[in-house]
């Protein structure tokens, strides 16, 4: 008799989440990772949310996740970017203090009652039948639990460059991740190398604070999760500065020793987040690049420059520093760095993120090739809900494009893999003008209510405010007024004699709730929060109504599932280019094949033939 | 190369011939050819040969032709391709499709199964499939012409550099919003709109054509119109019959339309007949005369034919009906002076009928004429591209980046769908529910 249902081996951003969503859903839970008083740590920039990323922030919170709770107990700047933007791109982003943070998803993880937390390094995976059944710890005790979420980072073959330095990192090197990846190794999964990068760390008592462009935040900070009544942390500023011409040159003439430029590095950097290095030759006309100054918390002196990652020798990270306004005496307090590391092909996984040639074993976060830590905790928190479910012999929850962020992106990931570590964007969504961070919990938290994932007091709050939503949408759908009645009102519409309701009129670009209050007094009655939301759903309306036309398409496809045993090399009329990637990709679904980059549509509709002649196929024997 | 089937057909068609080829296409096409011709026969690549063709299981030849062998992927369909030329008798074809029918993993190919394959394997897209369908069904040299064009790409070229347009404009309103604190160029946003106005213009312009390819493609549709007795059928009649005006399909009814086909100076022209225009308390009369008229609006030209002979000035309801139409006189062989109004013929004698083709074929020609860039031929393009620009034009209205975004996004996807670059499963059913061709 084993312990544990789900045991969730690191305790970094995915494996928090991964090991809460598993207890949420009631799954007797094990967090194992090498020291627990680094758990919660923000390794990189002490920053959570932006765009994209910070609607993967409040789809988590919809689904009862950690990161929105603890992103607003520990921020001490928050922004709306986009501000000017409309409500479906607008981003919410917070500087965070790293040890209010880590402080804060300790007292989360502390508080939930089926979760085990544990110090201890993974040595290898226990296997009963070829399934995963649980772990082998470096001492050699076995613990049973039947499932296990690796949420490892970046800990296969890590190597750091600092210059013409480089050596083995992660815990690559330490006796127990050794065996750990010898066993992935072994699966035989298809693997591919990365690279990324963080900038140096400044001591901020040394920068010229007063010579720099001030960045403050919003007043009032909007908080990350609809559970967070109010920010309470004092609020700070961060500063803007930019390289120089004479930073560039440097940079230039040493280029020699810069391991992305001298061979030394072979993994793929992402291109949205370059090196200042790949900066500077790739936008060779460019004379300064953008860094935002970013403090590490209130009582700490560490400075983050945003937009200075590099590899380059420490003595030319300080002499570049020097050359920057601002950081004339700067102390640099360790060095940048870049690392590269091996990645799981997450076309090796499952939508429920579930590796496809090891049942029992689910991947998150970095080791699936995403980089960011909004990413890795989205995943995390799916992996671990979906092996408690599993665990529990039930059917695993998959998002799909349609239902938000999280689903575009294990999507992306396990239909089409990627080539850079990938990072979300609200370019990627389809359908983004209904995936909003305003609506995320009326997107998903339905649906984690209907496999258990939400705690009662979300559930409470949340039931509150739907049956708000729902009152104020029957008010203004069912209040109504001629054009006659509109211009007394100083509302312009045209002339046609036409009633429109007060939701149309909402979607007129000057009419807003207090203009409607001026013909039907009860709309003022709204709370704020309410109102801003039905002038969102009016701002969108004719756009959302076409738009489902289009999602109810892709949602046919999506259902027309492909078996997983069908033969591709049985299936007559795919040129071999197709046949291969089909086999290799082994897609879920129709519409997920579609997705597969250089599947034909003709390829498509042989497959889709081949699908519903295997259906009929299927009836006919049912009937027989 | 494909695992698929190996199919075999026609490539010519049915009766008495010279000679008539059949094609075989698929990964077994090697064994077939062998089977047929013996082991150490089998042609070099693209090269032709004289062959015998026998029956693999009696050994009896079964008759001599030329052969061609096209291993893949440089083939029609991008599989292995043989072509046998053999003598055109129905006993010869019969014998040589048994005996193919008879080999392994060989079968008789579905109608448009070839060009259907040559799809499926990127040897065309779906614009390029469509001439090809159209190519075949071509009777007239500017048909050729313009399903020539667009099968060498001309039409898919055009739209998907359109595309690429519309997708670098969307990269950069994607950048605008994606991107906020980065330190980007100002007006990003701002200065895509030119870029789409530009390309809704292009668009409009292609569309503004006077529906010039569909024309082409299905014929320029003209109709007579006139009063009972005016001599409607003869008109059409003695146009049919003169040797300048081919007529390539035969004249078929319609209830109350009569339709013929004609080649004017390479142009396609439907020409019909309708019910002669009067008043009349007859309900069926009465519909026969709304028909007509229906037909009338819906013509690229109208002929309003009337009797100078009985009427020196056409009737109120004749002249009403004539729009831009050509006005005609008929029976001008009875009456001394030219008629006052319109061009004066007479079916009877000929006389006038060498002008009125000739104004005819001009007609024709101007509503055809090709030589400017490639011209739309099929709704379905038509309903592609006006989707397209109408996001476009929402586009440009936009004040919000997003929002402007999701319409150039869709209008994309509009153009993408014309040359099956996305989603076109729903397309395909049609495009290849329309073939026939191909065997």
């Amino acid at each position: 008799m084993s312990k544990f249902d789900v045991i969730v081996v690191g305790g970094g951003h995915g494996g928090c989440e991964a090991a809460a969503a598993a207890a949420r859903a009631g799954a007797r839970t094990l967090l194992l990772t090498h020291c627990l008083d680094t758990i919660g740590e923000m390794s990189c920039n002490p920053a959570i949310g932006g765009l994209g990323k910070g609607h993967l922030v409040r789809e988590i919170d919809a689904l009862d996740g950690l990161m929105g709770r603890v992103a607003d107990a520990g921020g001490i700047q928050f922004r709306m970017l986009n501000r000017s933007k409309g409500p479906a791109v607008r981003g919410l982003r917070a500087q965070a203090d790293r040890a209010l943070y880590r402080a804060a998803m300790q007292r989360e993880l502390a508080g939930i009652g089926n979760l085990t937390l544990q110090a201890g390094a993974v040595e290898d995976l226990l296997l009963v039948n070829d399934e995963v059944a649980g772990v082998v710890l470096e001492d050699g005790q076995e613990i049973a639990g039947g499932r296990v979420v690796l949420t490892t980072g970046t800990f296969l073959r890590g190597r750091i460059h600092i210059g013409e330095k480089t050596w083995a990192a992660g815990r690559m090197g330490e006796g127990p991740a050794l065996g750990l990846s010898k066993r992935l190794y072994d699966l035989g999964l298809n693997m591919g190398r990365l690279k990324t990068g963080t900038p140096p760390r400044l001591d901020g008592r040394t920068i010229d604070w007063a010579a720099l462009e001030r960045q403050p935040g919003d007043t009032p900070p909007e908080p990350f999760s609809t559970l967070t009544t109010a920010i309470t942390n004092p609020q700070i500023d961060c500063h803007i500065t930019w390289t120089t011409p004479a930073g560039h040159d440097l940079i230039r003439a040493n280029l020699d020793r810069a391991p992305v430029y001298s061979g030394q590095i072979e993994g793929t950097g992402p291109r949205y987040c370059p090196s200042i290095e790949d900066k500077v030759v790739r936008f060779a006309d460019r004379t300064r690049h953008q860094i935002f100054l970013e403090p590490e918390g209130l009582n700490d002196h560490t400075v983050y420059p945003n937009g200075i990652s590099t590899s380059l020798p420490e003595d030319i990270q300080k002499a570049l520093l020097a050359t920057i306004p601002g950081l004339g005496r700067v102390e640099m307090v360790r060095p940048g760095y870049a690392i590269e590391y091996d990645f799981v092909d997450p076309r090796e996984l499952w939508p429920s993120l579930e590796v496809r040639r090891l049942p029992g074993l689910y991947l998150a976060g970095q080791i699936n090739g995403t980089t960011g830590y909004e990413e890795a905790a989205a995943q995390g928190l799916m992996a671990g809900l979906n092996a408690a479910l599993a665990a529990a012999g039930g059917e695993p929850l998959l998002l799909d494009r349609a239902d938000g962020y999280i689903g575009v992106m294990i999507d992306d990931l396990v239909t089409r893999g990627t080539q850079e570590p990938y990072r979300m964007f609200t370019s990627r969504a389809e359908y983004r003008l209904l995936l909003r961070s305003d609506n995320a919990d009326q997107r998903l938290t339905p649906l984690g209510l209907s496999v258990g994932c939400i705690g009662t007091r979300r559930a409470q709050a949340f039931r509150v405010k739907m049956a708000a939503i729902h009152q104020a949408r029957e008010l203004l759908e069912s209040r109504r007024a001629t054009p006659h009645e509109c211009a007394a009102a100083g509302l312009a519409v045209n002339a046609d004699g036409r009633r429109r309701t007060a939701m149309e009129l909402l979607a007129f670009k000057d009419v807003d709730m207090a203009r409607l209050a001026t013909l039907w007094p009860e709309v003022a009655a709204l709370s704020p929060a309410v109102a801003a939301q039905m002038e969102i759903e009016a701002h969108y309306a004719s756009y959302l109504h076409r738009q489902q036309a289009d999602i109810d398409a892709y949602r046919r496809d999506e259902a027309l599932e492909l078996p997983k045993s069908l033969d591709y090399a049985a299936v007559s009329g795919f040129s071999n280019e197709v046949r291969e990637k089909l086999q290799r990709h082994r897609p879920a679904t129709l519409g997920a094949a579609a997705r597969i980059p250089g599947i034909t549509p003709a390829a498509l509709t042989l497959l889709l033939a081949q699908v519903r002649r295997g259906k009929r196929r299927g009836k006919r024997r049912a009937v027989a | 190369m494909s695992l698929g089937d190996t199919i075999f057909a026609p490539a010519t068609a049915a009766g008495r011939a010279g000679i008539a080829v059949i094609r075989i296409s698929g990964p077994d096409g090697g064994s077939a050819l062998a089977a047929l011709l013996g082991e150490n026969c089998v042609p070099e690549p693209r090269r032709a040969i004289l062959a015998a063709f026998r029956d693999p299981l009696t050994g009896e030849e079964l008759d001599r032709g030329l052969v061609l062998w096209f291993p893949a992927p440089h083939s029609f369909t991008g599989e292995d391709v043989a072509e046998l030329h053999c003598h055109g008798g129905a006993a010869v074809m019969a014998a040589l499709l048994r005996a193919l029918g008879r080999m392994a993993g060989c079968r008789l190919a579905e109608a448009g199964e070839f060009t259907r394959r040559a799809f499926q394997n990127g040897k065309m897209d779906l614009t390029q499939a469509e001439a090809l369908a159209d190519l075949i069904a071509a009777e007239t040299e500017a048909q050729r012409r313009q399903a020539q064009r667009q099968m060498a790409g001309a039409l898919g070229q055009l739209y998907e550099g359109w595309r690429a347009d519309l997708i670098g404009a969307l990269a950069h309103l994607e950048a605008d919003i994606d991107f906020p604190d980065e330190d980007l160029p100002d007006g990003m946003t701002a200065r895509q709109r030119p870029v789409l106005r530009r390309l809704g213009e292009h668009i409009s312009a292609h569309l503004d054509d006077g529906h010039r390819g569909e024309r082409l493609r299905d014929g320029c549709h003209m109709v007579i119109l006139g009063a009972p007795n005016v001599g409607k059928s003869s008109l059409l009649n003695a146009l049919a019959r003169r040797d300048a005006a081919i007529v390539s399909a035969q004249a078929g009814t319609t209830r109350d339309v009569v339709e013929v086909h004609l080649n004017l100076g390479g142009y396609p022209v439907v020409l019909a007949d309708t019910a002669g225009l009067r008043e009349s308390g007859d309900a069926v009369e009465a519909e026969g005369v709304r028909r007509a008229r229906a037909r009338g609006d819906q013509a690229d030209l109208k002929i309003v034919l009337y009797d100078c002979a009985a009427t020196p000035e056409p009737d109120e309801t004749v002249l009403a009906m004539r729009g831009d139409g050509l006005l005609v006189a008929n029976k001008v062989d009875l009456v001394s002076s030219p008629p006052r109004h319109g061009l004066g013929v007479s079916t009877l004698t000929g006389q006038g009928m060498d002008e009125l083709l000739r104004r005819l074929t001009e007609e024709a020609a101007r509503r055809m004429a090709d030589g400017g860039p490639p011209g739309l031929t099929r709704m379905r393009h038509r309903r592609g591209l006006e989707d397209c620009r109408d996001a476009l034009l929402r586009a440009l209205e936009q004040q919000d980046g997003e929002l402007m975004a999701e319409d150039v996004r869709l209008a994309a996807r509009h153009l993408g769908r014309i040359t099956g670059r996305v989603d076109v499963e729903d397309i395909l059913d049609v495009v290849f529910g329309d073939f026939c061709i191909g065997k």
